[in-house]
């Protein structure tokens, strides 16, 4: 490949093996795909606060109808929204141009992911057009009901696979082989094609928390692809693996699932982590406080995470010493987390700190994710979690997690290198106003549900009306307060897209360094042509060298500079 | 093939590692939930499960899968020495060694196992009218069997046609290094047997 070669429009926009445009391709879908899961979102809330709306386009929910779209809700933001948008996309962005290299280590197999991912894409949206609609088992997928919903036993195989259950599980499965092809990509370009002279500690942040996420996702994900399979064999060719008459045991796809489930949320979690990373020390003007420590930290918590999954299993009628076991490492991952807030924090502590949209967001990350790391131990512990399982307290709990991770974190990274991708600055005053409508409408929806999840109120219910004790005025009150606040939050998107459309094609020219950042992407032309640098960039230091007293006239000291 | 970065472990060895310890956790899953309900259940070693299995007929393929990586190994030597003649020759002998094993899986071994009445699937009838029978554990070792020899065997096509392209792209001498990578993951597909072919045949 030669660095500045002309390319035909096929090759450019659509099979292209650019690694900068191969990640506009999964965060536009990814994007997509997330507004596609928050409507489903939307229509579930209304019909828990007004049981019985006619919903537009959807009608009147049955509990059916209901179940699919809380299913996909899930699947969607999880595996077609948090991954291709904070992994696929951001990696595929950051790593090459942060490194200094002129493109991921395998660019046809980088393009080979994506399109694998585009199938995985194109097979969720088939499982709606099956007989019977999408799955509606859950986004666990947790047989046995995942093994039965919607199969004939005495059928064909094609049948049984032509349904949205199994469908979905095959979609999820494409999906996982092509984040798995990505992550070898990651970790070859990484340990290969570092700049000259960029010695590990001299990465940045988030390029190591984006390989330490890929690390976990590739050493967990198996079980569940081979779970997963099996799952699969037992709708279409009618096994037993995980049927307790035919000796199997539906207890062993929930140990499967989440092997890879628990360490999925820290696959989405380390990225955001080093978004707000890289981004806090560029608006305080100082360096990562313990960066170091920050990567040893977040090394450590990458390996504990592979042994919390039965956390999620505490009412399952799991043996209570092994309960007590994942109780105490689900509290132990708390510490490397603490210790990387208050590192973060301490890095802004007398800085010259500098609140542009990008840091907002970070703000944002950092003051909201607080809420659901805090309850993650209320979780966490055995004891308590026997009661608020399965209620609105875990749906809080975990919005709490991901929302700030995929979205407060994700708009961070999308207005902070928005002007290397297209060249153009986004625009202040819309961007801040999207972050305080987002903020007040994501708080208005999952704050009051901690409430009346500790009060008892049970997810998975889609019509509370008949359940007297759930029908009190403050708790019917809760429930419409939080679904205003989820169509605020929805709605406040729209001046993302707006945003989006105007910054792009009119917005103030960026520049190569608009933030007067260190790292090595900033070196490039904005937008980086084909082959990303003029000439390769050496490294002489770490990334965040601000207000070095030994660099006179600037207060911030580029990686490529002597 | 860049001369902006620089070159550390070959990019490619490091890939296909990294490929083979994915792969390795996703058998890994397979053989664990086999190893849970082995332990479960002795009815697995029973005549109708695994005793029903032809050792005789499962050492010579474990023998035949060994001599192919053998040739495998040999091929990367001439690779080396940059013999392309010879190393497509023992590449020609990997593949032919691996579809021999491919033919007698599923030519004598899966149906003299129809023929016995194993199938995959288990009966739902029989399930309903006594849940938990010696019946239903015997199906779930047969489910287990061909679970983890058919992905076994889709291995070993996937391995035989990577040998067989990579023996296609180095006829002009480039390339010799895909050797290497193609020997290495057909190296995982006898690994993988190596520990299937104990659990499933010889533990009874």
């Amino acid at each position: 490949m030669s660095a500045h070669h002309e390319q035909s429009f096929i090759s450019k926009y659509v099979f292209s093996i650019d690694h900068k445009y191969i990640a506009k391709q999964y965060t536009v879908t990814g994007m997509i795909f997330a507004f596609i899961g928050g409507l489903f979102a939307v229509a579930f809330r209304t019909q828990l606060a007004w049981p019985g709306t006619n919903i537009p386009f959807i009608g009147v929910l049955d509990g059916m109808k209901y179940n699919m779209l809380v299913t996909n809700h899930a699947m969607i933001m999880f595996f077609w929204a948090g991954m291709p948008i904070l992994l696929a996309g951001l990696g595929n962005f950051v790593i090459p141009l942060m490194l200094g290299a002129d493109d991921m280590a395998f660019p046809k197999l980088n393009m080979l992911s994506y399109w694998i991912f585009f199938v995985s894409a194109v097979l969720l949206i088939l499982s709606f057009m099956a007989p019977g609609g999408g799955a509606a088992g859950g986004w666990t997928m947790y047989p046995p009901l995942n093994a039965q919903q919607g199969v004939d036993p005495d059928a064909n195989f094609l049948v049984n696979l032509w349904t949205g259950g199994s469908l979905l599980i095959l979609a999820v499965a494409v999906e996982f082989a092509s984040m798995l092809l990505g992550g070898i990509n990651f970790l070859v370009t990484s340990l290969n094609m570092r700049a000259k002279g960029m010695k590990l500690m001299d990465v940045p942040a988030v390029v190591w928390m984006i390989n330490l996420a890929t690390v976990d996702f590739m050493f967990s994900v198996g079980p569940l692809i081979s779970g997963a399979v099996m799952l699969l064999f037992d709708r279409i060719f009618n096994t037993g693996f995980y049927d307790p008459a035919r000796g199997g045991d539906p207890i062993l796809f929930q140990h499967l699932f989440w092997f890879f489930g628990h360490p999925e949320v820290y696959v989405v979690l380390l990225p955001a982590i080093g978004i707000v990373a890289e981004i806090v020390p560029t608006f305080s003007r100082k360096p990562l406080f313990a960066s170091r420590w920050i990567i040893i930290m977040a090394t450590a918590s990458a390996f504990i995470a592979f042994i919390v999954w039965a956390h999620h299993q505490f009412v399952a009628g799991i043996d209570p010493r092994m309960a007590e076991f994942f109780s105490i490492t689900t509290i132990i991952i708390s510490v490397p987390f603490a210790f990387i807030f208050f590192a973060v924090i301490a890095t802004m502590f007398k800085g010259q700190i500098e609140v542009k949209t990008p840091m907002l967001w970070a703000l944002g990350f950092l003051v909201f994710f607080l809420v659901g790391g805090v309850t993650g131990i209320f979780n966490g512990s055995a004891g308590l979690d026997m009661y608020i399982h399965d209620t609105y307290f875990v749906i809080a709990h975990f919005h709490y997690t991901l929302i700030p991770a995929v979205f407060f974190a994700g708009l961070a990274a999308l207005h902070f290198w928005f002007p290397k991708a297209t060249g153009r600055m986004m625009n202040e005053t819309l961007g801040k106003l999207h972050f305080w409508i987002t903020s007040i409408g994501f708080n208005m929806f999952a704050f009051p549900l901690f409430f009346s999840g500790l009060y008892g109120e049970h997810r998975r219910i889609f019509n509370y009306s008949s359940y007297q004790p759930m029908m009190a005025d403050w708790i019917i009150n809760i429930r419409h307060v939080a679904t205003i606040g989820a169509m605020i939050l929805a709605a406040a998107q729209v001046l993302l897209f707006i945003n989006i459309i105007l910054s792009a094609t009119s917005g103030e020219k960026a520049g190569k360094n608009p933030w007067k950042c260190n790292t090595l992407e900033w070196v490039a032309d904005s937008p980086p042509p084909h082959g990303n640098f003029a000439t390769p960039p050496s490294c002489y230091r770490g990334p965040y060298e601000y207000s070095n007293p030994k660099r006179s006239g600037s207060d911030f000291w580029p990686q490529n500079e002597q | 093939m860049s001369d902006v970065t620089i070159e550390r472990v070959p990019k490619g060895r490091l890939g296909v590692w990294l490929l083979i310890a994915g792969e390795i956790v996703i058998f890994g899953g397979f053989i664990a939930s086999y190893i849970l309900a082995r332990l479960e259940y002795p009815e697995f070693g029973s005549k109708e499960a695994a005793g029903d299995l032809n050792i005789v007929v499962g050492t010579v393929n474990t023998l035949i899968l060994l001599i192919s990586n053998w040739t495998m190994v040999k091929a990367h030597e001439a690779a080396l020495e940059k013999n392309v003649a010879k190393a497509k020759s023992f590449m020609i002998y990997t593949l032919v060694l691996g579809l021999l094993f491919l033919g007698i899986k599923l030519g004598y071994e899966w149906p003299t196992d129809f023929s016995h009445g194993h199938t995959i699937s288990s009966s739902k009838a029989i399930a309903d009218q006594a849940p938990g029978s010696e019946v239903m554990k015997v199906s779930l070792f047969w489910s287990y069997y061909f679970l983890m020899t058919g992905f076994h065997g889709l291995h070993i096509v996937v391995g035989s046609l990577v040998i067989f392209f990579v023996m296609l792209g180095i006829s002009g001498g480039q390339n010799l290094h895909r050797v290497e990578l193609a020997g290495a993951y057909w190296h995982l597909v006898e690994l993988v047997w190596v520990i299937l072919f104990p659990m499933l045949y010889l533990i009874q």
